[in-house]
């Protein structure tokens, strides 16, 4: 087992866990806990894929899930089935097609990630987690009002069928940057678990967003610190300490 | 004699309206207008299409027809009571300047319409999940006059909150329509409040639409064979 090492390899992690809190943020608001984490499968065939013609398996799930998202808005909007119920039937699909495609240690390693893994992707990936970021700040004030009442968010201006496009593909943009760390079957739960965690802490916008960011952050970074030392797998190790943040988080009383 | 909306520009036409859902026709052929400065109330059973009438006005279900709003009109919409999670981490005032910031309206809009509802700065700073019905009621309300609209459209605004605050809200609404010369349109089975505030009343049934001054509505000889007990009550 080999760890990433140096102050740069934790740059695009860190990144990746602060678009993760902001983008779990609007998701655990929108109660989309769970087609979050199903989501995260979407990129199992894409991955399989780009390792039969042996092409980037980070640009291969990122191909998955972009094509996916849109596979997921459209049939929401033209036959009216919630997105859980959409996201969960292509979710089995992906995950069956994943499975008939790759084997062996390639599809653990698309399960659960690879944190060794260096290549040309890291660029991209800063880029990519910026992009999200930038995202989720500028639309903000309209995933708010989108998330209380589509029907407030009409009259208000928004376009709210090309503001759910957009919030899926960051979305799908937020998994493919942790596919590489956490793997497909951990990376909703980033996205999840520190969010669902600050919804119980925060009162208010601000600070549920910067308690979601800061856990993510947190769990990942020490992660990836802790795996060398206790000889683990850094992904599972970052999603079983936001897990125990999220469990000692219900001790505490909100105000 | 001329009426005191005679002579005044429409805010709204709507011209041969239908909504159907698959086979289901749930609007058929309906026409209408407001005055601007005027209130329409819409009235009818339930099931009779009048909720589905104003997300087709604000664009959320598809219609057929003509449906003209005046140039430049702003829509304020105040929903039938909505389902909000109570541990939602979301404050009034994030709520407010959410919409602030999206209407382009000045940052301080949130604190003013707050005022002019009547809703106290520590109300304001609660979680939205946490409030009650009148003070959400009236949340709804500062937030759809966040941006200074026009045309203001009520869905049964005063839907599960008591009879004191019933009041109270239709007394609002009232006073900001004679402060802020505003279009209302509002969905109602109050029919003393229609009676009183309504200028012209949009009456929905699966017989066919009717539309008029409320005094003409309420004199119709056909209305009241097919309605005979609401319009009966609006003539008491």
């Amino acid at each position: 087992m080999t760890y990433a090492t140096g102050p740069g390899a934790f740059l695009i992690p860190l990144g990746m866990a602060a678009a993760a809190g902001l983008m779990g943020s609007i998701a655990v608001m929108r109660r989309m806990a769970l087609a979050s984490d199903a989501l995260s499968h979407i990129a199992l065939p894409g991955i399989a894929i780009a390792l039969l013609v042996h092409v980037n398996p980070f640009l291969g799930g990122l191909i998955a899930l972009v094509l996916g998202t849109v596979l997921v808005w459209a049939i929401e909007y033209r036959s009216r089935i919630p997105t859980d119920v959409v996201v969960g039937v292509i979710f089995s699909a992906a995950l069956a097609m994943g499975s008939l495609l790759a084997s062996g240690d390639e599809l653990i390693e698309a399960l659960f990630g690879a944190p060794n893994t260096s290549d040309s992707f890291n660029l991209i990936g800063l880029g990519a987690a910026s992009l999200v970021i930038v995202f989720i700040v500028r639309y903000r004030s309209q995933l708010v009002i989108r998330l209380v009442s589509p029907d407030l968010a009409r009259p208000a201006g928004i376009n709210v069928p090309r503001l759910d496009l957009l919030y899926l593909l960051a979305f799908a943009l937020t998994i493919a940057l942790g596919l590489r760390y956490l793997g497909v079957l951990l990376m909703g739960s980033l996205i999840i678990i520190p969010a669902a965690t600050a919804m119980r802490l925060g009162t208010n916008l601000r600070t549920m967003q910067t308690i979601s960011v800061a856990i993510a952050m947190l769990a990942t970074l020490s992660g990836m610190l802790l795996a060398p030392v206790l000889c683990l797998a850094a992904g599972p190790l970052v999603i079983v300490i936001a897990a125990s943040i999220f469990f000692l988080s219900l001790a505490v009383r909100r105000a | 004699m001329l009426t005191r909306f005679e002579n005044r520009p429409h805010a709204l036409d709507v011209i041969g309206v239908s909504v159907a859902f698959g086979e289901v026709c749930v609007i058929d052929n309906v026409s209408f207008h407001v005055d601007v400065g005027s209130t329409l109330a819409i009235v009818g059973r339930n099931g009779s299409g009048k909720t589905v009438l104003l997300k087709a006005l604000i664009g959320a279900v598809r219609a057929s027809g003509t449906i003209r709003w005046a140039p430049e009109t702003r829509i304020g919409y105040v929903p039938q009571k909505l389902d909000i999670q109570r541990d939602l981490p979301l404050t009034g005032r994030d709520f407010l300047n959410a919409k602030a910031d999206v209407a382009r309206a000045p940052a301080t809009d949130a604190q003013r319409v707050a005022g002019l509802v009547n809703l106290s700065q520590s109300i304001v700073d609660q979680p939205i999940g946490t409030l009650s019905g009148g003070q959400f009621q009236r949340l709804l309300l500062a937030f759809a006059l966040v941006g200074t609209p026009s045309v203001l459209l009520f869905d049964e605004p005063t839907a599960g909150v008591d009879e004191p605050e019933e009041k109270s809200v239709y007394a609002l609404i009232h006073q900001l329509q004679q402060n802020e010369g505003l279009s209302v349109l509002v969905i109602s089975h109050d029919m003393t409040q229609v009676q009183a505030s309504a200028d012209h009343i949009l009456f929905l049934s699966h017989h066919g639409s009717y539309f008029g001054k409320t005094a003409d509505m309420l004199n119709s000889e056909r209305l009241q064979e097919l309605h005979g007990p609401t319009v009966a009550h609006l003539r008491e």
